[in-house]
């Protein structure tokens, strides 16, 4: 699905991504987590070809396809999805006129047909009732004045409305009540299936009580510093970052 | 971000579609202004004196005025003998659409402005719209006229209208905007060569929306239209303007004035898309627009609303307003007005409350891009005798990149404690992380920029007949095209 060799990248001219390899296989579900500004959501942005990052060396594959070069729609309609850290409002485009234009582009782009305005209405309903988020939302701007756990919630129905091939979610848990939570561990649950994959940034072992990882990598420094199963997540909680460190890479 | 700005930017280019010039022969007056002139162009309306005089006498006062300086643009003094003040097509007045020359015929075409009435006629669901289309300084046709005559509207030109209905014109003919209003009005009065009036008689809805297209596709020469719309006592009327001008190197001025008069009860609608030639991304060319638009609520409960959707001109100054007059009447402002490369706008409006329990509501979008310059200007007077009046201002603005400018000048004078008079305003930015979220979710940029700039002017796009809309939505997408990426 997902393969990521030796990938070198920089931040505003600063190397944050020092050789990152990464194999992600149909129907598995990895977890990354890391200490701030080690690197995750760089290289979340890498993927997604945020143009403040910039790749300087190494490759990263989707289904067999190089995505170095590609521009950010072009990956999404590959089937890459990325759910922010931090989402963005654009007021004054409604929610829903955004995930039709969304969702229209992706079904344009793979020559699918067009869904008609009714049935599409239906889908993302039924969608946002599963999350919990009322139709109220779905006429407001993209996001405004959503709370914190609002954003994150619309975030995934965005994702369950594209059916992406892999997810990477930047930390969907942060911010979250503990419903919340439940909610959207359900919807990344119902979501994920032997055709796609999930990649999980978190900081949180709670997130992975309810998503259960394949993989747990640790980055540190720009760097997968240690790869282990879920007990590596149970064993972070205890110990923190500091003393896998330590304990040498 | 500074580099992803400047990609945004890189992508900002737009082309003008409706930048070609026509090949017609046209009468054209050599350059300059003086007493000559304008009893030329009085002469060649074949006015009556009493128009004459009253030309002559705005020229007198214009004589002794100076061009505003307040605005927030910035251009070389214009040489006002350096202007051809008449140009017309060749030939005698058509007088009916078989006439019009067939290329002048054809331009509107290209512009998309269906002026055969058998073609308007023939879109089953198309809504009938009554033209009248104004070339250069001369209207050149004006369609519907007999459906028109039958619900007892008057829609011709004003040379037309100063022959036939010289009663109503020397009524109000300047009297929302007196001659000497300002230097641009002043002049717009000595050497006004064309434009519509308008007369919807007592309690008479007009069954089609009226509509005005103004052409300018001579060289050097100044176009000033003079519209006057007159609804009588519980008439109602909608009225569309709409413009362009051919890609030239050179600016061109136009100096309109439009003046709209609501007696008891009466509704008039004025809407405008502005495309006139923005000048190209240097800012070569382009089109000065400096237009007094006014409207007089003199009836009680009478109702003037200006929309307006600018996209062209290199310099617009502007600022339809509303006298309120009447007791109980209404005033709206509804406007979009979006700068690009190099164009420069300072535009708003007036609220003048003098009536009882006056209202006046104003929406104002801006946005800019490029390194263009928008301005917000507003001006609401309550007047002493204007109890429980209102109003509710809001002011947006909207920056795409960050070589643009956007700035609100908004004046309020209230004399009286009981008005109220509210005031909100935002400035956004179209950023980076916004369009890369809607990538990111497969839009492209340049469908993500004319999303996110149609849902800012939702509100103002509401207030516009249907078709209209339509219009004014792809008219930025075009007046954005590449905006963004
Ligand atoms: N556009 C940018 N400009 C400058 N520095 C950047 C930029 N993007 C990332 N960085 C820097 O790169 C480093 C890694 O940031 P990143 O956001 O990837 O960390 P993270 O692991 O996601 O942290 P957190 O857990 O806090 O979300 C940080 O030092 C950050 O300041
Ligand atoms: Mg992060």
């Amino acid at each position: 699905m997902l393969e990521i060799t030796d990938l070198h990248a920089r931040a505003a001219g600063k190397p944050i991504l020092k050789g990152i390899d990464l194999v992600v296989r149909p129907g598995e579900v990895h977890a990354i987590m890391g200490p701030n500004g080690s690197g995750k959501s760089t290289l979340a942005n890498a993927l997604a070809g945020r143009p403040d990052v910039e790749v300087t060396a190494g490759d990263m594959r989707l289904v067999g396809t190089s995505l170095i070069g590609l521009a950010p729609e072009e990956r999404a309609h590959l089937g890459l999805f990325l759910a922010f850290q931090y989402p963005v409002e654009i007021p004054g485009v409604s929610n829903m006129e955004f995930l039709k234009a969304a969702v229209d582009s992706h079904n344009k782009a793979l020559e699918r047909d067009e869904l008609s305005a009714a049935s599409f209405v239906a889908l993302v309903r039924e969608a946002a009732s599963r999350l919990h988020l009322a139709p109220e939302f779905l006429r407001r701007g993209v996001n405004a004045g959503f709370s914190g756990g609002e954003k994150k919630r619309n975030e995934i129905l965005q994702m369950l409305l594209l059916e992406p091939r892999l997810a990477v979610l930047d930390e969907t848990d942060s911010g979250l009540d503990i419903d919340a939570l439940r909610t959207v561990a359900s919807g990344v649950n119902a979501f994920a299936s032997e055709a796609n994959a999930v990649l999980l940034i978190t900081h949180y072992q709670r997130l992975l009580d309810h998503i259960t990882p394949d993989f747990v990598h640790v980055l540190l420094d720009g760097r997968i510093a240690r790869t282990g199963d879920k007990s590596l997540a149970h064993a972070l909680e205890a110990d923190g970052y500091a003393r896998l460190a330590e304990s040498g890479t | 971000m500074a580099e992803g700005n400047d990609t945004l930017q890189e992508r900002l280019s737009s082309e003008y579609s409706a930048g070609f010039v026509t090949d017609i022969e046209s009468e054209t007056l050599p350059p300059g202004l003086d007493e000559d002139t304008v009893r030329h162009i009085s002469a060649k309306k074949e006015e009556p004196r009493w128009m004459t005089d009253w030309r002559l006498q705005a020229y007198r006062r214009w004589r002794t005025m100076h061009p505003p300086r307040w605005a927030h643009v910035q251009f070389p003094p214009i040489d006002f003998q350096a202007i051809s003040y008449f140009s017309a097509p060749k030939g005698d007045r058509p007088k009916s659409l078989e006439e019009v020359d067939p290329e002048i015929l054809s331009t509107y075409e290209k512009l998309g402005i269906p002026l055969h009435e058998q073609e308007a006629l023939a879109g089953v669901e198309r809504p009938r719209v009554a033209v009248d289309a104004v070339f250069d300084s001369v209207s050149v046709a004006t369609t519907f006229r007999e459906t028109l005559r039958e619900a007892g509207v008057v829609f011709c030109s004003i040379a037309d209208a100063v022959r036939e209905y010289p009663e109503l014109v020397r009524k109000y003919l300047g009297s929302v905007v007196p001659r000497a209003d300002n230097f641009y009005a002043a002049l717009n009065s000595a050497v006004f060569s064309d434009g519509s009036f308008v007369y919807i008689p007592k309690h008479t809805r007009c069954p089609m929306e009226l509509s005005t297209y103004f052409r300018i596709n001579a060289q050097n020469t100044g176009q000033f239209e003079r519209t006057l719309i007159i609804a009588d006592e519980g008439a109602y009327v909608s009225y569309l303007e709409g413009c362009t001008a051919p890609m030239r190197d050179e600016n061109q001025l136009h100096a309109a004035v439009v003046e709209l008069v609501a007696l008891d009860d009466a509704e008039i609608k004025y809407s405008t898309v502005q495309n006139w030639f923005p000048g190209d991304a240097e800012g070569r060319g382009g089109i000065y627009n400096f237009v007094t638009k006014r409207g007089a609520c003199l009836g009680a409960r009478s109702k003037i609303s200006w929309t307006q959707v600018e996209t062209g001109s290199a310099i617009t100054w502007k600022y339809p307003s509303v006298v309120l007059r009447g007791d109980g009447s209404t005033g709206e402002f509804y406007s979009v007005a979006l700068t690009n490369n190099r164009q420069q706008a300072d535009t708003g409006t007036k609220m003048l409350h003098i009536g009882r329990n006056t209202k006046s509501t104003i929406i104002s979008k801006g946005i800019s891009a490029g390194q263009s310059q928008n301005s917000y200007r507003g001006r609401v007077r309550m007047n002493p005798a204007a109890t429980g009046a209102r109003n509710y201002t809001q002011c947006d603005s909207l920056l795409i990149g960050d070589r643009c400018g956007a700035h609100t000048f908004p004046f309020i004078e209230s004399r009286i404690p009981s008005a109220i008079v509210e005031h909100e305003a935002t400035t956004s930015k179209v950023n980076e992380d916004q369009l890369f979220l809607c990538q990111q979710r497969g839009i492209d940029p340049e469908k993500a920029i004319s999303m996110i700039v149609n849902g800012f002017c939702k509100e103002v796009f509401r207030q516009l007949p249907m078709e209209f809309a339509v219009e004014a939505g792809k008219l930025l997408e075009v007046s954005l095209e590449g905006a963004v990426g």
